[in-house]
């Protein structure tokens, strides 16, 4: 990534700490990815993207930005990138999943903060992620407390949109929702100077409807007893998706699928037949937190499915697109946004029946329940989905982890005696 | 005869079983793990040697902390399926809920038929595990079994921190309050046992027999505190400490092309 030190050096970043960052992050890659055996060759494409991640990304933004367009980072699943890309704005995840940018967060929030917050406000203070640098404005949303007031730290630093997500899921909150939509996409038009019409609204929904399809035709893939693609890849893709250009993100995972598909007619698999299949449901695993994945998946398990943000809450439900006015769009978004089951509502019963849904659908042998310490929602709602698990009869493993690998030996036992518990 | 070797390597102690083709203990040895596993899987390679049992030749699975560093074992189960089967074999019954307090884990194990059905293992922390037992009895200038014997005849005080440190510090203040050494004793015991019985309920309304395996199920204190406080009998045997390895050697069993 050595290309890049003038951008990053334009950004105003921190070089120094940056650069160890930059020493580490291949070597993690290759240990976690790259030792992987019969890879899809599709995923050469994600491979260049991580191993420029810091550079190649960020400078398309760069000249988007120079030709007038303005960059949003989001944090969640809920923030509609429709709306953004209506005003011709870009979306950028902002999600940090490493160990790296906690120590920053942790010097200006309370150490029971979950890792995923003290991640990424760390990324943004210390000056070590070029996203955080680029993004012309933030937006957050209300899912947690801890996200609630890290904007009001973050906000110090950067302009912030906060947009208020309902609790609970009745009409009159589905109906909140996409006033708070459309107040959102007049900041947005007042932001980038640009109108949202109709006509651009529409675009942009059946854009990110294609991009939600290609995402979901591949873990159609992964439903088959040939598993053409480990877990580890595809929760690759899925963490991409979060930052790459919604077209190009189609286009290339369809081209993946093309090539998954035809692995499952070929009946070539990834993993030896009888590998135990685990769906893992919880907290997101943001880039490039890799942990649990790549000690399951070297634990004589495989990851089938994630029931996460990183993963089918992502995709799951298209927007309706034949709305024809800005009203009629903003009430199909915040429809189709309000179907995602997160643990910040109560009830939740919605996220059981996923998972028990998808527990059939992707064939499991038992599912992994793991959530970011600290994430008090994620946790309590755990034994609601580990009680109505075993009431299936579907054997379940909890997890409590972070992003730091002090644990990683105890969390190894564990799975490995769950994917011996499973036969 | 065809012979069965388990060996568990713990964080403590290393422990190694070997069983005949009816289940029958011949031969149990214990050190302790020291510094290098590696060494300690050597020191018992030479001790299974001498009683006539090839490591090479029979069947042997490795099992605890340390089992990826026994070079002559055909494979390595995890110590959670290996206490879980060894209670079984020890302890009988269909239905059976294990408390392991090991070293650095406390593991809780839900057993039917013999196989582990579900399990509840400690996080990060070391409260309630031997090792939280160890560095108080250090601290009191006691032996662990000597602490927990102790204990029975103390009472009414109490170490509220779950932090081995701090709680570490908290027995130093008791002892310059000049507070009863039993009474410390009965405070250590008393914290632990809480501590195992509450990670004990997230398995409740299991039903079947209640054991207690790993390196405190010799003291009879810890099994009658752990009894009164859940509520129901614990067993325990001496042969408890190696539930893991006689599970390690039943897991040899399913290994082909050795014995003939």
């Amino acid at each position: 990534m050595s290309d890049y030190v003038q951008m990053w050096k334009d950004l105003g970043m921190d070089l120094e700490t940056h650069d160890n960052l930059c020493q580490v992050l291949p070597t993690a890659f290759g240990d976690v990815y790259l030792s992987q055996e019969n890879r899809p060759e599709g995923m050469n494409f994600w491979d260049f993207v991580v191993s420029e991640i810091h550079g190649i990304r960020p400078s398309e933004l760069l000249e988007a930005q120079k030709k007038g367009q303005k960059v949003f980072g989001t944090f969640c699943v809920y923030v509609p990138d429709e709306v953004v890309i209506a005003a011709n704005g870009i979306v950028t995840g902002l999600c940090g999943g490493s160990q790296f940018w906690v120590p920053g967060g942790e010097k200006v929030l309370p150490k029971s903060t979950c890792p995923l917050i003290k991640a990424s406000v760390g990324a943004r203070l210390d000056r070590t992620c070029p996203f955080f640098r680029i993004a012309d404005m933030y937006v957050g949303e209300t899912t947690c407390d801890g996200k609630k007031k890290a904007w009001e730290i973050l906000g110090e630093d950067v302009p912030m949109y906060i947009m208020d997500l309902p609790q609970m899921k009745r009409e009159k909150d589905i109906q909140k929702w996409a006033e708070e939509i459309a107040a959102f996409a007049r900041k947005v038009e007042e932001f980038t100077g640009n109108a949202i019409t109709p006509e651009t609204l529409g675009a942009a929904i059946h854009t990110i409807n294609e991009k939600r399809k290609a995402l979901a035709r591949m873990y159609e893939a992964r439903k088959s007893k040939v598993l053409p693609i480990s877990g580890k890849d595809a929760l690759l893709v899925m963490q991409i998706a979060f930052f790459d250009d919604p077209v190009r993100c189609a286009q290339m995972t369809n081209k993946l699928c093309d090539e998954l598909e035809q692995r499952i007619q070929d009946g070539v698999s990834v993993f030896p037949a009888g590998t135990k299949r685990i769906l893992l449901t919880g907290t997101p695993l943001a880039i490039p937190n890799w942990k649990l994945h790549h000690i399951i998946e070297t634990s004589g398990a495989a990851v089938v499915c994630e029931e996460m943000c990183t993963g089918t809450r992502y995709f799951e439900n298209l927007v309706d697109e034949s709305q024809t006015t800005l009203e009629g769009q903003f009430m199909a978004l915040a429809q189709r946004y309000m179907k995602t089951n997160c643990a910040c509502f109560t009830p939740n019963t919605g996220r059981i029946d996923d998972i028990l849904r998808m527990a059939k659908e992707y064939q499991v042998d038992g599912v992994i329940d793991v959530n970011l310490k600290f994430c008090c929602l994620y946790d309590t709602e755990g034994y609601t989905v580990e009680k109505a698990l075993k009431e299936a009869g579907i054997p379940v493993l909890g997890i409590e982890t972070d992003y730091t690998d002090t644990d990683a030996e105890q969390l190894r036992t564990r799975v490995e005696a769950f994917v011996e518990m499973l036969g | 005869m065809n012979y069965y070797i388990g060996i568990d390597i713990g964080s403590t102690c290393a422990k190694t079983v070997v069983l005949d083709e009816n289940k029958t203990l011949l031969l149990h040895l214990v050190q302790p793990t020291g510094w290098s596993s590696v060494d300690t899987a050597l020191a018992i390679q030479r001790e299974l040697r001498e009683a006539g049992f090839d490591p090479e030749q029979l069947p042997c699975v490795a099992t605890g902390y340390g089992r990826i560093s026994v070079p002559f074992a055909d494979k390595t189960v995890t110590e959670i399926t290996c206490h879980g089967r060894g209670a079984a074999l020890l302890h009988g019954g269909e239905e059976l809920t294990v408390i392991d307090i090991g070293g650095q884990d406390t593991k809780i194990i839900r057993v039917e038929g013999g196989m582990v059905k579900d399990f509840v293992m400690n996080d990060k922390c070391s409260a309630g595990t031997g090792r939280f037992l160890e560095v108080m009895a250090n601290t009191l200038a006691l032996r662990p079994d000597a602490l927990c014997d102790l204990a029975r005849r103390g009472g009414g005080t109490s170490i509220s921190s779950m932090c081995t440190v701090f709680a570490e510090s908290e027995v130093i203040s008791l002892i310059g309050r000049g507070e009863k050494k039993e009474n410390i004793a009965y405070a250590v015991v008393d914290s632990i046992v809480k501590k195992v019985a509450s990670q004990a309920r997230r398995l409740e309304g299991s039903p079947g027999r209640v054991c207690l395996t790993g390196g405190l199920c010799s003291c009879a204190y810890v099994r009658d505190a752990l009894s009164i406080e859940l509520r129901t009998e614990v067993a325990a045997c001496p042969e408890g400490r190696y539930a893991g390895a006689l599970g390690a050697a039943l897991s040899a069993f399913s290994i082909r092309g050795k014995n003939v």
